[in-house]
């Protein structure tokens, strides 16, 4: 399965970092990879709750994700289901803020994990780590890993 | 990709076999190979050696292609290739996106705490 962690550090308590992650306020000032403007940014804020954003980019595209909330606990984590319009063939996939308080302010560990569907990413991993297992097993010569 | 069991079950069909593991591990170098190379070392007929990779095919291990009138077989990375490309789509736009975010932070934690609630 595919999966994607960065780990930054920010001289900014966890409440305040929280706030720029959860609030239309905060999102409308940093989503988006380069300086093109967020469109819309709404939060519901709570389990179940839904947001949505989107950004134009400077190329002059357009692109808008959604999701759901998860998992929330202000202001340390926050977790919810992420999709592109016009791209849900991608199937959801799953965006996890998690923050801790640190000396110097806060360390953020952010995740995106790919989940086509739950089940199958498992069995995708499953099935190709598997498979290499076993190749790996039958073969006392093997010199590549399992990968 | 992998996606469904069925698929799966195919991948664990196709490692059923020593041959066909034997095919797979050569390749697994990512050189190309012709059929009658991958053949060779392992005393195969090339009828019977085709009938693997078949199966090796039907599974989505490997790929083959013709140049000229020989045949080139290669690992198949596809469900890997797909991974690696997500991976590197989400990387860049989260680097950027979060390096704003965290200069956002830092520069409401300098403000006056008089706007908080």
């Amino acid at each position: 399965m595919s999966g994607l962690k960065l780990v930054r550090h920010v001289a900014a308590r966890p409440e305040t970092v929280f706030e720029a992650i959860t609030t239309s306020e905060g999102l409308s000032q940093w989503f988006g990879p380069d300086a093109g403007p967020v469109l819309t940014a709404e939060m519901d804020l709570r389990v179940g709750g839904h947001f949505k954003a989107r950004f134009r980019m400077l190329d002059d595209t357009e692109h808008e994700c959604s999701g759901k909330i998860l998992e929330l606990e202000p202001p340390t984590l926050l977790t919810m289901t992420w999709q592109w319009l016009g791209r849900e063939a991608d199937g959801e996939s799953r965006v996890q803020f998690l923050l801790r308080p640190t000396a110097q302010g806060t360390e953020l560990i952010f995740t995106h994990t790919q989940l086509p569907s739950e089940d199958a990413a498992r069995d995708h991993e499953r099935g190709w780590n598997g498979a290499f297992d076993k190749l790996e097993r039958y073969t006392s010569t093997a010199q590549s890993t399992a990968r | 990709m992998v996606n469904n069991q069925a698929s799966l079950d195919r991948v664990f069909g196709a490692l059923g076999s020593p041959v066909r593991r034997a095919i797979l591990m050569r390749l697994e170098s990512g050189d190309d190979f012709s059929v009658s190379d991958l053949a060779a070392p392992l005393r195969m007929k090339l009828p019977a050696m085709l009938k693997h990779l078949d199966v090796l095919e039907t599974a989505r291990l490997i790929t083959r292609k013709k140049t000229g009138r020989t045949m080139f077989v290669t690992v198949a990375p596809a469900p890997l290739a797909a991974a690696s490309q997500w991976l590197q789509r989400y990387e860049r736009f989260w680097s950027r996106s979060l390096d704003k975010l965290l200069a956002y932070a830092e520069k409401q934690e300098r403000l006056p705490k008089k706007g908080r609630p």
